[in-house]
């Protein structure tokens, strides 16, 4: 079965030929073929995911596909546990997500379009996860990048859908350039690609420490280029743009998880480099702290969310630094569901209200049910309340903190302020009074194609988590781990301290959104200059326009006065020159060549004009010739 | 006096010179064709002459003035042929008038 796991794959990449080049014209059977690949996928990777829990073993396939002296490119996929979990949860949400998309892109012009780039994107992350050398997935990690481009600017009449479009696909450019230099420096030191064997000598300490530290760290700069860590992290929020379900799919669930997923498929690198393991501890909380600061006091719907994922996403680098394999590859599963599900959700009410700042909304409670208990419960769980599945995977990640205080310190202080947006949101959409009465009336739940997958979705909210109950005998850390499978012990202290702070995140945010007994905007106001950093992002945007941009742009312009000045002078210079040259040249050949070779002609000509008066056409004439030189001749002879 | 090869030689000569002389000067082409005949039969008086003095033994020179003679008739057949095309063309068989073949 293991054998046969390329065709997950390949079956949307498949679909999205198939789309793009014969069944663009109907829309029907353009999204019927993409979610039936996807379905198939969804399905194989579920018998995977079946077997693997079976028999939790290795299974590689490579092939050569250039070779070179010193070293070899090889294609191939590498199966184990974390593929297995990843390639469900990236089929599962694809799917649903794909679904939702029959309703919420109903109507929309480029409707074929749009399938065929979730397929063209669902290939690349299933590439991306399968593959089995650091070449290949650096190839699909390009692929994926340049779908979600397309993607984020898939409204592209719209600047800022463009503009934003163009900004994730630098940014994470920016990323990528790290990427390939750790790459590079492990091709030279471990003179291979493969993972397995990248990672026995990084284990058995064959490579050097400090390249191997440097290696991490530069691979880590792709991570945080497409898992938008700080400081590359301002892409995201701007990636928005985009069509909702694509924020869900690509931007909450799965992409952004890609460079979780590459941290964690490295642990032997960090585990071995464990400098390299810090710095990415470091990033990730640094994230986790300024994403959640930043998302207190946005008001945008979809921008809340964005920076709750660059939050929870710093949450697993974190993690994954700190060496908790299974809690960082925990909180990436269960994210995916609780995020791709909130995003889902924000779409359908913005879908029903036609507008994304949640001071507009209010009150959409009994309009929406569906959407309103399925966000609410996501809610729940991203916040980390017992029994849901969020609250599972971030009890692992605090545990994981357990021997670094200011690390479980700021955690907590994360989890607080992710109850807290998470609830000043579902209060501003769902609770108090409308504050918009036209979009209020205009509300309406959404159709059956965009609610089953916000049900189906939440449950995978509530149950996701279970797996890693600490009671359980054979449960998460048993499959998913690192070297060692662990049993993980319950902490009643951490689960008591992260509930309650957890509770009391939404308890403020209850008290200021709901009963309005703590006024927000005089706290708003007591704290100016926190707030406005805060609303402004921490003004990431204008350091990064007034440091980066900005001189580049006047780099630019001056390399163009330079370019139109001096070069384009000595171009036209020498084109001016040679046009000069080459009269002097066609003079010569019009005079002198051409005049020889006439002039030659000309004596010809006119000496055949004189021999020809001699052929009169008279033959007595010729008759006469002939005698004459006969006779001629014979008085030659005889004198 | 006894008619040597000399005197045959002679005559044959005389008979090509005047020949010649008509070729040359006849504006007629009627005539250019009658002298070119006195030219070949010239020639013919050598032939049977060389024979019968220089090879009495066999008759080559008269075989081979029979052939000659043969092709004088060819030749004269053609000749008029041309002839009468030339006139139906140019109602005129005054050579000196007829230059196609001028340059």
């Amino acid at each position: 079965m293991r054998e046969f796991s390329w065709i997950i794959p390949l079956l949307p990449l498949l679909s999205f030929l198939v789309i793009l080049f014969f069944t663009r014209e109907n829309r029907k059977l353009s999204s019927a073929i993409s979610i039936g690949a996807i379905a198939l996928g969804f399905i194989y990777a579920i018998g995977l995911l079946i077997r693997q829990l079976g028999d939790n073993s290795e299974f590689e396939m490579r092939f050569a596909w250039a070779v070179f002296p010193t070293m070899s490119l090889e294609v191939g996929i590498l199966i184990d546990s974390l593929t297995t979990m990843m390639l469900v949860v990236v089929t599962t949400v694809s799917m649903l997500v794909q679904i939702y998309s029959l309703g919420y892109m109903h109507g929309d012009p480029r409707f074929s379009r749009y399938f065929a780039y979730l397929s063209l994107f669902t290939f690349s992350m299933l590439g991306l996860v399968l593959a089995n050398n650091f070449f290949l997935v650096f190839i699909f990690w390009e692929l994926v990048g340049l779908t979600s481009y397309l993607l984020i600017g898939f409204w592209f009449e719209k600047k800022s859908a463009s503009d934003a479009g163009k900004k994730a696909f630098i940014t994470t450019r920016i990323g990528d350039l790290g990427f390939i230099v750790g790459i590079l420096l492990l091709s030279i030191y471990a003179g291979t690609l493969n993972y397995r064997e990248v990672f026995a000598q990084a284990a058995g300490g064959v490579i050097p420490t400090a390249a191997l530290s440097l290696a991490g760290v530069f691979i880590f700069c792709g991570a945080v280029g497409k898992s938008a860590q700080f400081p590359l992290h301002v892409w995201l929020p701007d990636a928005m743009e985009g069509p909702t379900p694509v924020s869900a799919l690509i931007h909450a669930a799965t992409m952004v998880a890609a460079g979780v997923y590459l941290v964690a498929r490295s642990m032997a690198i960090y585990a071995a480099a464990p400098t390299a393991g810090m710095v990415v501890a470091c990033i990730g909380i640094i994230t986790a702290l300024l994403a959640a600061s930043i998302a207190l006091v946005q008001n945008d719907i979809k921008r809340i969310l964005a920076y709750s994922t660059v939050s929870q996403l710093g949450y697993m680098i974190m993690a994954l630094g700190l060496g908790s394999f299974t809690a960082g590859t925990l909180h990436l599963m269960t994210h995916a569901f609780f995020k791709a599900l909130l995003f889902l959700c924000a779409g359908s009410v913005i879908h029903a209200v036609h507008t994304q700042d949640i001071q507009f909304m209010g009150g959409l409670r009994g309009k929406m049910k569906i959407t309103f208990w399925a966000m609410f419960i996501a809610a729940l769980s991203i916040a980390g309340i017992p029994p849901l599945s969020g609250f599972w995977s971030k009890d692992e990640i605090v545990t994981a903190t357990m021997g670094h205080p200011v690390f479980m310190v700021l955690t907590l202080l994360v989890a607080f302020m992710t109850a807290f947006y998470m609830f000043r949101l579902i209060f501003l959409t769902f609770f108090g009074a409308p504050r918009d009465q036209q979009a209020y009336d205009h509300a309406h739940e959404s159709p059956r194609s965009m609610t089953t997958p916000l049900q189906i979705l939440m449950v995978l909210s509530i149950c996701a988590g279970w797996v890693a109950i600490p009671w359980l005998k054979e449960g998460y850390s048993m499959f998913v781990y690192f070297h060692e499978p662990e049993a993980t012990q319950p902490h009643y202290l951490i689960m008591l301290v992260s509930s309650v702070v957890a509770l009391s995140g939404i308890g403020l945010a209850y008290l200021m959104y709901y009963k309005r007994s703590i006024s927000a905007d005089a706290l708003a106001a007591k704290f100016k200059p926190l707030y406005t950093t805060l609303y402004n992002k921490w003004y990431f945007d204008e350091i990064y326009d007034r440091v980066i941009i900005k001189p580049v742009l006047a780099l630019t312009s001056g390399l163009w006065i330079f370019d139109n000045g001096v070069i384009d002078w000595v171009v036209n210079f020498f084109g001016k020159f040679t046009i000069w040259v080459s009269g002097v040249k066609q003079w010569f050949d019009v005079h002198i060549v051409d005049g020889a070779v006439n002039g030659l002609g000309y004596t010809v000509w006119s000496f055949g004009a004189l021999i020809r008066q001699v052929q009169t056409g008279r033959v007595q004439l010729y008759g006469f010739f002939i005698v004459f030189g006969i006779v001629v001749m014979l008085l030659i002879k005889v004198v | 006096m006894e008619i040597s090869l000399a005197h045959y030689l002679a005559l044959a000569a005389i008979l090509f010179g005047i020949g010649m002389f008509g070729v040359l000067t006849r504006r007629n082409a009627v005539g250019i064709l009658m002298s070119i005949e006195l030219m070949f039969n010239a020639v013919n008086i050598n032939l049977v002459a060389f024979n019968r003095f220089v090879t009495p033994a066999d008759f080559t020179g008269q075989i081979f003035s029979i052939f000659v003679i043969v092709a004088a008739a060819a030749e004269a057949t053609v000749g008029l042929a041309i002839v009468l095309l030339i006139y139906r063309n140019f109602r005129d068989i005054f050579v000196d008038n007829i230059n196609l073949m001028k340059w």
